[in-house]
């Protein structure tokens, strides 16, 4: 596509990327065949082609307004237009970029502004999130329908994390909210890969991987959170470890960038390479070590249907479509096929809270397609999915890893 | 040309009548995306963009236009490649994008019925736990509606076995400019009377507006395989394909791709494509398993005897559907080769095929631009892309005369310039040289029955005389004709 960039930003490091990227767009318009808001409301502008062309008239210097600005809130971030997009058009990245560029032209304000700020000190934090639940929890009852649906029921247990040792050591990510939400899952990870011969260690001190804030259009406040990261793991990877574990494929797409993200600032450009590099997401842990996990299984398979939804992150943003499907078939899962698996549940990081029409919408979409063939549990791999899908159904959403420790648990 | 205010107040006020005001676009930063189609080379802002939510939304905005002689452009999903949705400045682009339902699908009857924003593979997706699809598959079937399908008469893949749009649609309902509903076609295989249905296909939205359709529905064939064959030599493909024809087989669908195309898509589907070969092509068979398996020897044998260094048979239907998935990406994936393409859009005789190919390769060096070629090579339909950089002065230029080259190259060798990708504003000088003016004066007139006032689609598809006699003029000026050995239909 023919583009021409405004003096205040063609020569910066942005402009110069988000000028290559919208060059490679050819306006086939194939990525608005899934994107879930296209399919939603029909408007071009609630498409990846129109959000592309609306981010290119304010990089080319037209003045944004609320409207643009609407069109880039209402997108859900899943990236499925990257996943469809033969150019190879990395729109997440112009995202980025575009939503900076206007948030700064039509800067928020209002209850907009506060309840994004809220989300952006509150979620990433677990010593104010955790008493946050706690009380959200209690107060179900007296909440707005909106903000009920999206605090879960109380989740399910952890079974005790195992003593560890091994030789093999791989870090894990908490997760900010994950911990709080679902306590179960880290627990399962960690004694599954236990069983394998690897020791997950976590690193005290680390924090949100910086995904909420950064979605929230507070990219410095995000920087930092990634800086405050690394300074926590180093140590550990210097020590050895073999990977960075993460269970949340949303926190995973967001540390897999941290070596782009950090590549301007000298003091951390190399060790956030480096960090990005070893980030890992669970199922592909898993996957090298499968035939070990296959042998164990063989005396206590899995029974019962189940169905898996793939989290955005998982597919479109780790690129890993179908992975962890493929795994769990051949651990021996029985999974129903999904219509429509390439859309998003309407989760998305804080977007179920922002977006509460759309979001919901698409939730209720997902429900009925993931429960079409009546299975016993739905599976997933991240917790925002998780806890977004749970409290529109009473059938079981947890990771698929805790159905794997499920059964490990019961052979000694 | 700038917005007439005025109008535009008293337009959109009209429209919010009856419309919600969210689906009224007339601010410049609103209406700007919605300048061009998939030829992006071609680009106006139109005064006002309507998004109308159902069938009487759809016929109230056209007697509101009617009424105050306001031209309309239809859109379906934008992915024309001929400039047919490109609005105007003075005209309200109405898209169909919201109208996306499928109303009802008759198994028995094996048809569907469905609005015309629905998406031509949403259809077929729709269909499938009956076992029935939807035969015509443009390669932009995954986003292309099927109104859009209608208004030009779109191809795919399988046309050559399973025909073109118009052969697998029934009925239409339309709404006239004047906002009324007719209904076409829907009685048996032969009605009496002239066949509207077919008039109104492939009319590029300059006699009314589609709302609904109902589609033929086939049964999936039992069984159907690709085979890709590799060749180092595009000339020896081009041979291949006529041999094809020649052992008097009728392949589900067969395509070919040269090196450069294969290239380009290889990345995004890892579909297995050999990237080192000159050229490739798949060939379908489709039916019972008998006749598939008896069918696919016979050709992988004609493949091998014309000189294919490499011939692989689709293992399974995830691999068959990989193998397609690479042809019908192969426009937009070059976009990863070079930021712009200009797509062109001609017939040849099958076994002229590597002449024209070289001609291009030289074209290529006289005008310093890489060109990648696709070709529906059952029907010789070759489409070579011209990469270009919009951002170059000069290229676009470059590129334009690359495609008129090319074309002339096409008539040289005893082809056609086709249309198979519409007319629209892309190819409307070549129709000047197609038909004399009693033709253009019947089609005119033909609009006339319909459109009075001229307000749909106005200056696509069928140029004015007004316009043939200037453009005739500049070429006569200009030493020679643009394609003066062109037949003349
Ligand atoms: C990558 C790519 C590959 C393609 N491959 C093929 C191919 O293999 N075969 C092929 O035939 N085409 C192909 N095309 C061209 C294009 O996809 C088809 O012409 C398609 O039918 C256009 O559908 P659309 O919904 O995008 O229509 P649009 O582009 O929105 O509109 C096309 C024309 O139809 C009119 N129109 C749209 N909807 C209506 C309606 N409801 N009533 C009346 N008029 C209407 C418009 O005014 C315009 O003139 C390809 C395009 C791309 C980008
Ligand atoms: S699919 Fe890619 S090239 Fe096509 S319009 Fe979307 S982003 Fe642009
Ligand atoms: S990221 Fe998702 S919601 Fe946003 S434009 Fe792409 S497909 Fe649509």
């Amino acid at each position: 596509m023919q583009t021409n960039l405004a003096d205040f930003i063609r020569d910066t490091p942005q402009g110069r990327e988000a000028e290559a990227i919208l060059r490679k767009c050819v306006h086939c318009g194939f990525c608005t065949a899934t994107c879930p808001t296209y399919q939603l409301l029909g408007d071009e502008l609630d498409g990846p082609r129109g959000r592309i062309y609306l981010m290119k008239q304010v990089l080319e210097g037209e003045a944004a307004t609320e409207k643009t600005r609407l069109h880039l809130d209402r997108c859900l971030t899943c990236r499925a237009c990257e996943t469809t997009c033969p150019s190879g058009v990395q729109y997440g990245r112009l995202l980025d970029i575009g939503r900076a560029v206007v948030a700064k032209q039509v800067p928020r304000a209002g209850l907009d502004k506060l309840r994004r700020d809220t989300l952006a000190s509150v979620l990433p934090r677990p010593a104010l999130f955790n008493p946050l639940l706690g009380l959200g929890r209690i107060a179900r009852n007296l909440l707005p329908k909106v903000l009920d649906d999206v605090v879960p029921e109380t989740p399910s247990r952890a079974r005790p994390w195992p003593l560890g040792g091994h030789a093999r050591r791989m870090l894990l990510l908490d997760g900010c909210v994950q911990p709080a939400l679902s306590p179960a899952t880290n627990a399962a990870a960690a004694r599954v890969l236990d069983r394998l011969g690897i020791s997950l260690v976590r690193a005290p001190g680390a924090g949100c991987c910086g995904a909420v804030a950064f979605h929230l259009d507070a990219q410095d406040k995000a920087l930092d959170a990634m800086r405050h990261n690394i300074d926590i793991w180093w140590p550990h990877v210097e020590q050895g470890a073999e990977a960075l574990l993460f269970t949340a494929s949303g926190c995973g797409v967001m540390i897999s960038d941290y070596g782009h993200l950090l590549a301007h600032d000298p003091a951390y450009a190399e060790r956030a390479k480096r960090i990005a590099a070893l980030a890992c997401d669970l199922g592909m842990i898993i996957e090298k070590e499968k035939s070990q996990l296959k042998q164990i299984l063989i005396s206590n398979p899995p029974r019962g249907k189940f169905v898996f939804h793939p989290p955005c992150s998982l597919q479109h943003g780790l690129k890993l479509k179908g992975r962890v499907e493929t795994l769990l078939g051949e651990l021996g899962f029985e999974l129903a096929p999904v219509a429509d698996s390439h859309l998003c549940c309407g989760s998305a990081g804080t977007y179920s809270i922002l977006q509460p029409e759309i979001s919901v919408q698409l939730q209720r979409n997902k429900i009925a397609a993931l429960t079409a063939s009546a299975p016993a549990q739905i599976l997933t791999a991240n917790i925002g999915c998780q806890t977004h899908l749970q409290s529109a159904t009473r059938l079981p959403v947890r990771h698929w890893i805790e159905a794997v420790d499920d059964l490990l648990s019961e052979v000694h | 040309m700038p917005v007439d205010l005025e109008r535009q107040r008293a337009v959109c006020a009209a429209l919010r009548a009856f419309m919600p005001a969210r689906n009224v676009l007339f601010e410049r930063e609103d209406v700007t995306p919605y300048e061009c189609d998939g030829l992006s080379a071609y680009r106006q802002p139109p005064m006002v963009v309507a998004l109308p939510e159902n069938e009487s939304q759809v016929c109230e905005i056209l007697e509101t236009c009617h009424a105050m002689r306001v031209p309309v452009v239809a859109r379906g999903a934008g992915t024309g490649l001929s400039g047919g949705a490109l609005p105007l400045g003075n005209g309200v682009l109405l898209s169909l994008a919201k109208l996306k339902n499928i109303l009802a699908i008759d198994a028995p009857a094996r048809t569907a019925r469905v609005q015309p924003g629905v998406r031509n593979l949403a259809i077929s997706e729709a269909a499938a736990p009956h076992g029935l699809y939807y035969a015509p598959d443009p390669s932009s079937q995954i986003a292309c509606s099927i109104g859009g399908n209608v208004a030009e008469n779109s191809g795919g893949v399988h046309c050559l076995k399973y025909g073109l749009t118009v052969h697998n649609i029934l009925k239409l309902r339309v709404a006239t400019i004047e906002g009324e509903i007719v209904e076409l076609g829907g009685g048996g295989l032969d009605a009496a009377g002239y066949d509207l249905m077919a008039l109104l296909t492939g009319s590029e939205g300059l006699l009314g507006v589609v709302t609904e359709i109902t589609v033929k529905l086939l049964p999936r064939p039992e069984c159907a395989q690709v085979v890709l064959a590799a060749f180092d030599d595009v000339g020896a493909a081009g041979e291949a394909v006529a041999n094809v024809i020649a052992a008097g087989i009728i392949p589900a669908g067969m395509e070919m791709m040269d090196q450069p195309a294969t290239l380009a898509v290889e990345p995004f589907v890892n579909a297995g494509y050999p990237t080192d070969a000159a050229g490739i092509l798949l060939c379908e068979s489709d039916g019972t398993r008998e006749e598939v398996a008896d069918e696919i020897a016979r050709i992988e044998k004609i493949m091998q005897d014309s000189g294919a260094h490499l011939v692989r048979v689709s293992r399974d239907e995830a691999e068959r559907l990989k193998f397609w998935a690479g042809r019908k990406a192969a426009f937009p994936a070059v976009g990863r080769l070079s930021p712009d393409y200009y797509c062109m859009d001609g017939t040849i005789p099958r076994r002229r095929l590597a002449e024209v190919l070289r001609g291009i390769a030289a074209m290529e060096k006289n005008y310093g631009l890489r060109c990648a070629n696709v070709f529906h090579a059952g029907d010789g339909n070759l489409h070579p892309l011209i990469l270009y950089d919009a951002n170059d002065p000069g290229q676009l230029q470059r590129a334009e005369l690359f495609g008129a080259e090319i074309l002339k190259l096409c008539i040289d060798v005893g082809g056609t310039i086709t249309g198979e990708h519409g007319v629209g504003v892309e190819k409307i000088d070549s129709m000047c040289v197609q038909f004399g003016a009693a033709e253009l004066e019947a089609l005119h007139a033909l609009k006339r029955a319909f459109d009075e006032h001229e307000l749909l689609n106005p200056g696509k598809a069928v140029p004015t005389l007004h316009r043939c006699a200037e453009f005739g003029r500049m070429h006569v000026h200009s030493g020679a004709e643009k394609f003066p050995e062109l037949p003349r239909f």
